[in-house]
């Protein structure tokens, strides 16, 4: 399977410290390429994260769904953490705006090369083309960032800001234009934020409690972290990646 | 190519009646022989000898059209050719079930109603049109509701039926949507009282000045009325959504479950439920797994089985305790390591959970395999049927488009002999638990002429395709069959695909 392949053949860089550049390697070599495992892994979590956000406001929430997202988005950012590279506090690198950092859905579902050289390209009908779906994409994820009110799962309390989707589509353009673009740390701090709403979205209370999983979460980032040169060029290095694929 | 399911909110519903495809004499019927009879060591089920009986459609307006009408339904189902590709999304079918004699065969649908069809009984001038299913009943089971605290619907979409036992000539059943079960009598009704005193034979008063002499009224015999009646509404005990209900063996309870709790009801006691099971965390934010279906022993009273998005059964004894909180036994296959991804968890959450007829073993759906459970072994599956495997390459894919979170049923033979589940591109698989072989079916109507025998249909993985194969790529993931239903005895089969029920029936040499 696709996913585990690249698992493997990235822990074998891993332990040979050329993650870096193998990624970097693996993009550029081409349109057809497979992305790297590290971006992939963001990607899904980015869809993750849409995919939370997107129900129906309308009807309740398929509350079975929802868990086993957020299930896939606690193991992603688990791993991710234990990569090294979860690091909401720290201070990143200048550069791009959030809109780049979201890789488009077609790449991130491209499977290796068949035998025969044919190129499977698992495409569903709602799959976004690459130019409007990063904004479309990177709008609802700045949704998921910033609306701390988003109920996800909460059956039992009645929630008074059901923002419906552009409503939430106007907050989302406001923000955007007051904050600086390219706000590499931010977006992250918000990102870390939103999954402390997120848990606080859970137990149905609004107020900032310390909920048990966002305290194991917040464990992660208080643990000594390498340092930020390193963690900003990783960063550069990813934006730079992206650019890449955003412009082919 | 992948396709996500379309908008299906099509122009508004138009009377289309019921209708049946033509059916030729291709040949002499199956003489019913009364006891199960089990898929031949010749045939099996490997062989492709499922023939279609019928493809019915329910229509958005059937009640009226009856009643307009004012003829038996059952004589229209004959008369009528014409062909519908067309459907309002409240026609889509969402559960399917025989009743314990497989005479009558109720569906239910997004719009909140449920259709019953009957089995044509057997005559002796059409001997063929045994085994055929007319529709004998339409109501309006459940409706639209808006909670008003939350601010949300509350979708009138049934997602189960289960039929009682039958008592008296009556039949019951139950149907739910997402928060209330309600139960159904369905009566017939072929006698008629006339020779009122008071009133005329319109109905109208009479004038008592006019009467001069007293008579009986007596029953005269009517045309057949079928009349549903809700006879019992369980409401009010689920905060989530429902999602499994099971009539116990007693006859005299049921359960309901939803996603994070099960409640015990007595049939005749409609505001009280026990609470059985209860898995809601104390903080909502350790919630990592529900329940995603339930279901009562076969034939122990005390004993049920429920499922989670884990992949995990648990079976619970209710008299052990009265909250079942701590299982009695709990299935769970370890996982395999060779195959994990981010993905694993998804694919691993069990979508149904079935009792074969005996009691002694449990099905299980998951998204990418049906598997077999002995009640004594409760560390790993005694089989496991592969149903589309070559879809484990795509789930990045199928995540995207949510199709990952579908839920497909699955469903044992009346002998226990054979399990069948569905699948993508209006295919469904059969698998025989003796001979191992299994079969892909599909339920479309370009493909299925009656009486014709089906085709077996096989999905190319890669490389060379073959002339009759499809490749994986061109597989419809709008058509889905998520629901199918086997006769208790008999080797018929419904089969759900979107808002048609196609019926299929061994062809017995």
């Amino acid at each position: 399977m696709y996913l585990r392949e690249l698992s493997v053949s990235v822990s074998t860089m891993f332990a040979r410290g050329l993650k870096r550049k193998c990624d970097q390697e693996e993009v550029t070599e081409g349109f057809g390429t497979v992305p790297s495992y590290s971006l992939q892994r963001q990607s899904l979590l980015d869809m993750s994260l849409v995919k939370l956000q997107l129900c129906h406001m309308l009807v309740e929430p398929n509350l079975c769904r929802s868990v086993l997202i957020a299930n896939t988005v606690r193991q992603i950012q688990e791993e991710m953490s234990r990569d090294g590279v979860w690091h909401p506090g720290a201070p990143q690198g200048a550069g791009r705006a959030p809109l780049d950092r979201l890789v488009s859905t077609e790449v991130l579902c491209r499977t290796a090369r068949g035998p025969h050289g044919e190129q499977a390209v698992p495409e569903s009908g709602e799959s976004p083309s690459q130019t409007p779906a990063p904004g479309l994409c990177t709008v609802s994820l700045a949704q998921e960032l910033r609306d701390p009110e988003s109920g996800l799962w909460e059956m039992d309390s009645p929630r008074e800001s059901r923002a419906s989707f552009s409503k939430s589509l106007d907050q989302i353009f406001e923000t955007l234009e007051s904050k600086p673009p390219g706000s590499m740390e931010e977006l992250l701090s918000d990102v870390e934020s939103s999954y402390y709403d997120l848990d606080t979205v859970l137990t149905g209370v609004v107020s900032g409690s310390k909920p048990g999983l966002c305290g194991g979460l917040e464990g992660f980032t208080t643990a000594p972290s390498p340092p930020s040169s390193g963690c900003k060029s990783d960063l550069a290095e990813l934006d730079h990646v992206v650019e890449i694929l955003v412009e082919t | 190519m992948l396709l996500s399911l379309p908008a299906l909110h099509l122009q508004t519903s138009e009377h289309h009646p019921l209708f049946q495809l033509p059916h030729g004499r291709l040949g002499p019927w199956c003489s019913p022989t009364g006891s199960p009879a089990p898929l031949s060591c010749e045939a099996g089920c490997g062989e492709g000898s499922w023939i279609l009986v019928c493809r019915l459609l329910v229509p958005t307006q059937v009640s009226l059209l009856s009643m307009e009408e004012d003829i038996d339904t059952r004589k229209i189902n004959n008369s009528f050719l014409r062909d519908h590709s067309y459907a309002t999304e409240a026609d889509i079918i969402s559960t399917v079930e025989f009743n314990h004699t497989g005479e009558l065969l109720a569906t239910g649908d997004k719009g909140g109603r449920v259709v019953i069809f009957q089995r044509e009984q057997e005559s002796k001038n059409q001997v063929h049109r045994r085994g055929e299913y007319n529709v004998y009943s339409t109501f309006q089971s459940h409706e639209p509701e808006f909670d008003y605290l939350k601010s949300l619907e509350i979708e009138e979409k049934i997602n189960k039926i289960r039929w009682l036992p039958q008592q008296n000539a009556a039949y019951f059943l139950l149907s739910t949507n997402d928060k209330t079960v309600k139960l159904w009598k369905v009566s017939e009704r072929d006698k008629r009282p006339e020779g009122y005193n008071l009133k005329d034979e319109e109905g109208r008063l009479r004038d008592p000045a006019t009467i001069t002499t007293l008579r009986v009224p007596v029953l005269r015999p009517m045309d057949l009325m079928v009349e549903a009646t809700p006879r019992r509404v369980f409401a009010n005990a689920h905060t989530y959504h429902i999602n499994s209900i099971s009539v116990n063996s007693d006859y005299e309870t049921y359960m309901s479950a939803d996603d994070l709790r099960i409640n015990l009801w007595n049939f005749e006691i409609t505001n009280q439920s026990f609470n059985i099971v209860d898995i809601k965390p104390a903080n909502m934010e350790e919630l990592t797994e529900v329940i995603t279906a339930a279901e009562f022993h076969p034939h122990h009273c005390n004993t049920f089985v429920y499922s989670s998005s884990k992949g995990t059964i648990r079976l619970c004894d209710m008299r052990a305790s009265a909250l079942c909180d701590r299982h009695t036994k709990f299935f769970e296959e370890p996982e395999d390591p060779s195959n994990r991804s981010f993905f694993s968890e998804i694919i691993s959450s069990i979508s149904d959970v079935k009792f074969s007829h005996s009691g002694r073993y449990i099905m299980t759906r998951d998204y990418l395999t049906v598997k077999v459970w002995d009640l004594n072994m409760e560390n790993r599956p005694i089989e496991t049927y592969q149903v589309h495997d070559y879809l484990r390459s795509k789930l990045c894919s199928l995540y995207e488009n949510d199709c990952i979170f579908d839920k497909f049923e699955c469903v044992w033979n009346g002998s226990d002999s054979v399990i069948m589940t569905g699948s993508y591109n209006n295919f469904f698989r059969m698998f025989d638990r003796n001979t191992k072989r299994d079969v892909t079916l599909e339920a479309s109507r370009e493909n299925s002429k009656p009486r014709a025998i089906l085709k077996p249909r096989k999905v190319c993985v890669g490389g060379k395709r073959r002339k009759d194969e499809i490749s994986v790529d061109s597989l419809d993931f709008s058509k889905k069959i998520l629901h199918t239903a086997w006769h208790p005895s008999e080797n018929i089969i419904a089969v759900a695909a979107t808002n048609n029920l196609y019926i299929f029936q061994d062809k017995v040499n």
